[in-house]
């Protein structure tokens, strides 16, 4: 178990430092200069040099590269170009707006997906279940930021149970807060959802089909029982990691939900400062994105192993 | 003695979904089958795959919903042994949890009960103590038929129902579990149904036999009376393919 541990950290840390690398590579090779979008087209070339010498954008690359990785380990993740200020202040009062949104979604998500799951495949090809898996198929072909307009349009234009673009602080006013944060993270976790039952329900079934069922019922075991006791926690399995690469995918599909409904998380800040060449936040963004999908996978990989005896063995 | 088990009479039908067609169909698999057991008897029944030796099984422990005809058990929890020892454990459960099943569910007894009962039971299959925390995969293809045996003996049955028990196991292991099979009948007092296409072991452990085929019960009788003078046509067959009727003729 140590050694494992070890490897999975040494992986975790070269691969945060991969991503890093090439986040960096790619701002050297696209088009695009930092100091010019700072100071606007008509900037003259001497000021242009001066303010390229500021930023530090006329060392050589790899000096760059490694100034920067040095300062990142130590948590400095320097200073934003358009805002002036330092990155991770700028990124700690964001990241919380994401965290809670994806973290929402998330919930929504399970709470919804076991239960239909488990529904739909004790009743398997019943009225509710066809009706549920036709549903499925639609949710799942939408993609979010439609959905997302979809609910703009239907619960924040026509119903008027929110204000589209008014978003208020957690700090303000905690409960309007997640009431408006409960509308993207719905258009978020609705696609997760269906794909989530089609997963859950079809392992299920699968597992349903299995000896040690049968075994179960001899053994004295209701419906229910063999339901929840035994099939249910083998079932899952498979699930687990589809849940962690799921709510990885939800922190990117965050990106685009905080542009449809304004929500300013990191996903916002990503995108603006992508296009004012903020490359110290952008950088800092990725590798903080990096980092949250590495470590959800490593936790997925031990709740595995702690679910599945099968697994654990296998070290 | 008195009878254990008696059948008369029965019929039993599956649902089968057609390929092509929406509703499912009413198949039977057992026609009219008859028999009684006596206790502490050990009763065989042979006959190829698919003919209903399984659902005969099923049937008598109400796994099968569908049926008509006369089951009438003296024992209260007949209980089964399951052909495949590495199916039909569940993989997630501690071997000591899968052992207190029955007590929890039917008897209801506490957990500390239930913990003393499993881990007598173990002993009483040849296994330690130990095992109780050990998980399905952690055990061998012998230990694992072990741990069915007991899982089907925590209640004390009367009847035991042994599906083809050994026919996944390699034959040096099938010799120790048949053996412990025999002790635990003899220590318990259990009648058991065997079933099994293997018509040698059938010889050896059975009193009486039953040869069944295409959901009928072809012939019953006494072991010997079966082997040595089969009646019907399909029996001969079964026992000169294994190798036994021939040798019989020649002696």
């Amino acid at each position: 178990m140590k050694k494992y541990a070890l490897t999975k950290l040494i992986g975790m840390f070269f691969t945060i430092n991969c991503v890093a690398f090439l986040v960096f590579l790619s701002f050297a090779v696209i088009p695009g200069d930092p100091a010019l979008a700072k100071l606007g087209a008509q900037a003259t070339p001497e000021r242009l040099a001066a303010m390229r010498a500021q930023m530090g954008l006329d060392r050589p690359f790899w000096e760059r590269f490694f100034s920067w990785l040095l300062c990142a380990i130590r948590g400095d993740f320097g200073t934003s170009y358009s805002y002036g200020t330092s990155v991770s202040a700028i990124i700690a009062e964001k990241l919380p707006v994401t965290l809670l949104l994806t973290g929402m979604s998330f919930i929504i998500m399970v709470t919804c997906s076991i239960p239909i799951s488990i529904y739909t495949a004790k009743h398997e090809g019943g009225r509710i279940d066809r009706i549920i898996l036709i549903v499925n198929q639609v949710i799942m072909a939408v993609p979010p930021f439609f959905a997302g307009i979809l609910i703009t349009y239907l619960f924040g234009l026509i119903l008027h149970w929110f204000q589209p673009g008014a978003y208020v602080s957690f700090g303000q006013d905690p409960l309007k807060c997640l009431v408006y944060l409960l509308f993207p993270a719905v258009a978020i976790a609705l696609p997760k959802t269906a794909m989530t039952v089609k997963l859950l329900r079809s392992s299920l079934l699968d597992e349903a089909k299995k000896d040690y069922v049968r075994t179960a019922y001899s053994k004295g075991n209701r419906t229910n029982g063999v339901l929840y006791r035994h099939v249910l926690k083998n079932a899952i399995i498979p699930v687990i990691t589809f849940l962690g690469m799921t709510l990885t995918d939800m922190i990117a599909g965050s990106v685009i939900m905080e542009q449809v409904f304004s929500v300013p998380g990191i996903g916002r800040i990503l995108i603006s400062s992508i296009s004012s060449r903020d490359y110290p936040v952008v950088e800092a963004v990725i590798v903080l994105m990096t980092f949250i999908v590495v470590t959800v996978n490593l936790l997925c990989d031990v709740i595995c192993r702690i679910v599945d005896p099968r697994i654990r063995r296998e070290v | 003695m008195s009878v254990i088990l008696e059948v008369s009479g029965l019929n039993a039908f599956y649902k089968v979904r057609q390929p092509g067609k929406g509703k499912k169909q009413r198949r039977q698999v057992l026609y009219d089958i008859s028999f009684q057991m006596e206790e502490g008897e050990i009763l065989g029944l042979v006959g190829e795959s698919g003919c209903g030796k399984s659902t005969l099984a099923r049937t008598i422990l109400s796994m099968v919903p569908d049926y008509q005809g006369k089951i009438e058990c003296a024992d209260e929890h007949p209980q089964m042994i399951f052909q495949d020892p590495y199916g039909s454990l569940n993989p997630s459960m501690k071997i000591g949890t899968i052992l207190q099943e029955p007590l929890r569910n039917i008897l209801k007894l506490p957990l500390e009960e239930r913990q003393i009962r499993a881990a007598e039971m173990l002993k009483k299959v040849g296994l330690e103590e130990k095992y109780a925390a050990h998980y399905p995969s952690q055990l061998s293809g012998g230990q694992r038929q072990r741990v069915c045996i007991a899982a089907s003996l925590m209640l004390h049955p009367g009847l035991l129902i042994a599906d083809e028990p050994v026919s996944a196991l390699d034959v040096t292991i099938q010799a120790q579990v048949l053996r412990l099979l025999l002790e635990l009948k003899r220590e318990m007092g259990l009648s058991i149904l065997f079933i099994s296409h293997d018509l040698r072991v059938v010889y050896q452990l059975c009193d009486h036999v039953m040869i069944m085929k295409d959901g009928r019960i072809v012939e019953q009788g006494e072991t010997d009376e079966v082997y040595f003078s089969p009646r019907h046509e399909y029996t001969r067959r079964l026992l000169s393919a294994a190798g036994i009727l021939e040798t019989n003729e020649e002696d």
